[in-house]
């Protein structure tokens, strides 16, 4: 206990201290959400009704999916997970603890959205603290897990950048975070229910603000639930100490089967 | 000091194709400075990163106090302490995390004296990039020997150090050897082997080529000794200076130089030949040949 304590509190603190991490954990997300909340309310007043979820599921992109992947490519490149190894860290704490410190950060940066939105522009409030609170974390397992899997996988600093634009950029244009994946073209809709953010609007959209759903909203928890959990699994048993290790399980490829949920829920929804 | 506390039989280790240890041999007694020497690519790491749990064997046995590193981690972590040549610490995480975040993982409290001793307490919330090199080799240390370990592996402990920082490091090594702490060095610096270690292995191409203590393989050395020396009249210039079992000697600066397998009749010989002629002798110096030499006989392909 004493050591999830220390370890906790030493991501927990690097956070703040990293540029990079403050810079995508706090700075960016929340100055996008004063420029949407300036912009994007005046050119679409229909926006104000998602903002809120959209802003926090793009702050949880921009943490977890963004940056959480660099410090853990890092930390095996400069040997750290070998002194870590050595002195008997667990992998599960690696990949765990900075995946929780990311969730507390967000939660901090859903807090200002979640109150300054509708203050300062008018974004519609969550009616429902449970349900969004909920979806919430739900949607921070699915984002971290996948944060964390990219970081596992991901051979260096460039390979991060592909794998998780490959996530970051169609959530943003077609996961529902700037229009409503019904406004899509029938097989952009269909390929859009592939993404957590999709999954997450729904249900943000439902059980938090009492909006309409497009899909049953608690399927789609389910879905981030089974998603995140598959991708920590995956990432837990594809963690390699060094890039020479000859320690490491498994062909990278396997984390593929961490969208098995999104496929499943995909065809499910179709019927 | 006879107690064995590593044992290494028949190691091997094959990465595909690529034979790293072919078979290599050796144990480690209780208090002893063992140095593992070899050039790049000699199986050094391997062995080393082995006997630390980080390598899965391929062939024959390791033991570190009856422990297998590579089936009992767990065992393996409080009798070994490791410092890295490689930061192995986040960059941002500073003094004072680290002490407690390594404490705990080891299950021991945070140990304020240690980072006293080796003066690190006044650094204590300064982040690890921040410091120095010298103190973040120290850093190092303190975080390999803050759960006590029997045994310490010091990997290049003193790469990148000015010399007072050097010579503090080793009587650090030192003092962790007289507390009873087996040390296995692996470093590129010969003249660090040579002074620290007890006894010394040189591996090349994955088999050990030559093992002993620093003075009996510098004895066993191709290379002559070296015998320079200098008088107030300079007597041994002249013509006919003969020296039995020495090169003809030349003269270098100020010094009368020749070389021979066995100094010792030749030193008796200049003396007897400076007291005859009235002379004076002002210095006299016999080097042997260093354990860097013989490396490099060795590792060239010379005498083994």
């Amino acid at each position: 206990m004493t050591a999830f304590v220390h370890h906790f509190s030493f991501e927990f603190r690097r956070g703040l201290r990293d540029r990079n991490l403050l810079l995508m954990n706090y700075l960016f997300p929340l100055g996008f959400f004063a420029l949407m909340g300036v912009l994007m309310t005046q050119v679409n007043p229909g926006f104000k009704e998602t903002m809120v979820p959209a802003m926090v599921i793009f702050a949880l992109l921009s943490s977890a999916v963004l940056a959480l992947p660099g410090p853990l490519v890092a930390a095996r490149e400069e040997g750290i997970y070998r002194s870590y190894r050595i002195n008997g860290v667990p992998t599960i704490s690696i990949l765990v603890i900075p995946a929780v410190t990311t969730i507390f950060h967000m939660v901090l940066v859903a807090a200002v959205i979640v109150i300054a939105g509708p203050l300062l522009f008018g974004a519609r409030m969550p009616v429902n603290g449970l349900g969004f609170g909920l979806t919430f974390v739900a949607i921070a397992v699915a984002c971290t897990g996948l944060g964390v899997l990219i970081g596992v996988i991901a051979s260096d600093s460039r390979a991060i950048v592909l794998w998780s634009q490959l996530i970051f950029l169609p959530s943003m244009i077609l996961g529902g975070l700037m229009l409503p994946v019904s406004m899509l073209p029938a097989t952009m809709s269909r390929i859009a229910w592939l993404l957590p953010s999709t999954q997450a609007m729904n249900a943000f959209n439902s059980l938090g603000l009492g909006l309409p759903a497009t899909r049953p909203p608690l399927q789609s928890i389910a879905i981030l639930f089974a998603g995140g959990l598959l991708a920590f699994a995956l990432a837990i048993y594809l963690f390699k100490w060094d890039n020479r290790s000859d320690t490491h399980r498994g062909n990278p490829a396997l984390a593929l089967l961490a969208l098995l949920p999104y496929v499943a829920g995909m065809i499910l929804f179709a019927v | 000091m006879n107690e064995t506390v590593i044992e290494v039989k028949d190691f091997r280790k094959v990465y595909r194709e690529v034979t790293a240890v072919d078979g290599i041999s050796f144990q480690v007694h209780r208090g002893e400075i063992f140095g593992l020497l070899g050039p790049n690519g000699a199986g050094k790491t391997t062995t080393l990163e082995s006997l630390e749990g980080l390598r899965i064997r391929g062939g024959g046995s390791l033991s570190i106090l009856g422990v297998d590193p590579s089936r009992q981690p767990a065992r393996l972590r409080n009798l070994i302490g490791v410092q890295l040549q490689t930061s192995g610490l986040p960059a941002n995480m500073t003094v004072a995390e680290a002490m407690g975040f390594f404490a705990a993982y080891h299950g021991v409290a945070p140990q304020p004296r240690l980072l006293e001793r080796l003066g690190l307490s006044e650094k204590k919330g300064t982040q690890y990039r921040d410091l120095s090199t010298g103190l973040q080799r120290r850093l190092a240390l303190a975080l390999a020997i803050l759960h006590n370990p029997a045994v310490v592996f010091l990997d290049e402990p003193t790469a990148g150090l000015d010399v007072p920082a050097r010579a503090a490091l080793h009587i650090l090594v030192r003092e962790l050897q007289s507390s009873g702490r087996t040390i296995i060095l692996a470093t590129h610096d010969m003249a660090e082997a040579e002074k620290l270690s007890d006894r010394v292995a040189i591996l090349l191409g994955g088999k050990i080529v030559a093992s002993g203590t620093p003075r009996e393989l510098t004895a066993a050395s191709g290379s002559l000794t070296k015998v320079s020396v200098r008088t107030e009249a300079a007597c041994l210039r002249g013509n006919g200076t003969y020296l039995p079992g020495a090169t003809p000697p030349s003269v270098e600066g100020e010094y009368l130089v020749c070389f021979s397998k066995d100094p010792g009749p030749v030193v008796s010989a200049l003396l007897a030949r400076i007291e005859s002629q009235g002379d004076r002798l002002i210095d006299l110096r016999v080097e042997r040949p260093s354990l860097e030499e013989r490396f490099l006989e060795i590792t060239r392909g010379g005498s083994r």
